[in-house]
């Protein structure tokens, strides 16, 4: 696993407050990790912060699961 | 309409004496200082580093973490007394209509660590907004009212009062009124805060509300002493649980003592600075005997605001003496901020809890920390000095007053069927 996936699931985890093994690339924020719509404005301003980007409320609203959240940071992280 | 008469019949406390009910009481009853060395932030710089804070609290205890990270401390406090409280009272046994238990919280500044946390971290960055999207709603004082309705499924009449100290008893006078109206069976009510933080003690430190006694904290709230050098900062919680007579009744509910009346006034006199005559404090006590319909000798034990300051303690205590006239030699009069601190919008709180616990228990707790008279006061008042005194306590008062000029009373009394 790339060393932003790893970022990336310990934010989850850590503001989620979920398991380890609940982290799956399909899981949902909201269907499968218990988010609602504040902690998922939370999420992304977490990865902001941590990956140093700036992500636009349209892109913002097509991560909607773990693999999509790494997928994005991989390919935008500076 | 006739009015219906209402009942306490579940109480809640967190408090700078101990983390529940019983042990509160103990507190109180035993006269112990909560005062000591701010744990909370580093103080050293400020000129007052000692305050009553909660002590031994984990939110781990209570909360999981995911839910804690999205309450202020002060919303976290509600939570736990309010539980505490719905328990005791055992609400929560299909026994009330969600529709009719409302919630009314009092809370005189919200997530002050919150707000300044957010603050600083903004002022820290370039210039980019990067607010948590739990700001807001960890930060603003309703919210506490919010997050019970929430847990619980209360659907009645639901909001926070905002008047300084004074907050929690004016939400106990609003629950008061409403369940007297008809408008709830029950309301889950008292207040909390938590704001032992840097902008708290450096605010009120600016305003010279606080004492400086850093070299010996437990004795530093000593009202009525003529060293007296203001107050104590203290955070923590209270709750109780007010029901309708019958509805209590219907259901078997243990009652604690009935309320019988609300007082309101205002000083319209400083923003800060008590009236030198005591003219709201002694509007306010006079309200709230017309509202109960009781003759000024039938109180047995005020529960004073006392906060140790200067001047407030002065116009209390002549406000006291032209309300009572010679029955006011015969009171027990005592300010359990000497113990607890000030602990702000929960004041109110806290102190009728002390106010009825007075009356279960036939002891009225101490003004603990009296070192030296003041000729300020008339040495025919009992001040309830260092030590509680067992007495019969029939009617209990409990005078809150806060910055604004905003001044509450409430009346207990023991219950008789």
């Amino acid at each position: 696993m790339s060393e932003i996936a790893e970022k990336v699931k310990a934010i989850i985890i850590d503001k989620l407050g979920v398991e380890e093994s609940e982290v799956t690339p399909e899981a949902s924020f909201t269907n499968d990790l218990g988010a609602d719509s504040l902690d998922t404005v939370e999420l992304i301003m977490e990865f902001e912060k941590e990956f140093n980007v700036s992500i636009p409320d349209d892109q913002a609203e097509n991560i909607a699961t773990v693999g999509q959240a790494i997928s994005y940071l991989e390919e935008h992280a500076k | 309409m006739e009015l219906k008469r209402v009942v306490v019949t579940g109480l809640g406390a967190l408090t700078p004496l101990g983390n529940n009910v019983a042990a509160y009481w103990n507190g109180l009853a035993n006269g112990v200082s909560g005062a000591a060395p701010i744990t909370r932030f580093d103080a050293s710089k400020f000129k007052t580093q000692f305050a009553c804070e909660v002590k031994g609290y984990d939110p781990e205890n209570y909360f999981d973490r995911k839910e804690a990270r999205k309450m202020d401390l002060f919303s976290q406090f509600a939570m736990v007394v309010a539980d505490e409280a719905v328990q005791d009272a055992n609400l929560i046994e299909g026994n009330v209509n969600p529709d009719r238990v409302g919630v009314i919280w009092g809370s005189g500044i919200g997530g002050l660590r919150t707000f300044q946390e957010e603050c600083v971290n903004f002022a820290n960055g370039d210039g980019t907004p990067r607010f948590n999207p739990f700001f807001i709603p960890k930060m603003i004082a309703d919210i506490s009212a919010g997050h019970i309705s929430i847990k619980y499924g209360f659907r009645g009449p639901n909001f926070v009062t905002v008047s300084a100290c004074a907050s929690a008893t004016n939400a106990i006078i609003d629950s008061f009124n409403y369940i007297r109206l008809g408008m709830a069976d029950v309301v889950v009510t008292g207040g909390s805060e938590a704001a032992v933080t840097e902008a708290g003690i450096g605010g009120f430190n600016a305003l010279k509300a606080l004492s400086e006694r850093n070299d010996s904290p437990e004795t530093a709230s000593r009202p009525f002493d003529k060293d007296r050098d203001g107050f104590v900062l203290g955070e923590g919680a209270g709750a109780l649980i007010l029901e309708e007579y019958e509805h209590a009744k219907a259901r078997g509910a243990k009652i604690y003592a009935e309320v019988i009346g609300g007082g309101m006034s205002a000083d319209a006199y400083h923003i800060t600075a008590p009236h030198p005559d005591g003219m709201g404090a002694l509007n306010v006590m006079k309200n709230v005997l017309r509202d109960a319909n009781i003759k000024p000798e039938e109180v047995d034990y005020i529960n004073v605001h006392g906060t140790s300051t200067p001047l407030g303690d002065i116009s209390e205590v002549k406000a006291i003496q032209t309300v009572f006239g010679d029955h006011a030699y015969k009171l027990n009069i005592s300010s359990t901020k000497s113990m607890t601190g000030h602990l702000l919008g929960a004041a109110g709180a806290i102190e009728a809890i002390a106010a009825i616990m007075s009356i279960q228990n036939n002891l009225v707790p101490p003004t603990i920390n009296h070192f030296t008279d003041d000729e300020s006061f008339d040495p025919g008042l009992n001040f309830t000095f260092n030590k509680a005194q067992e007495r019969e306590v029939k009617v209990a008062l409990s005078n809150t007053f806060g910055f604004g000029g905003h001044n509450t009373s409430v009346l207990f009394r023991q219950f008789i069927d």
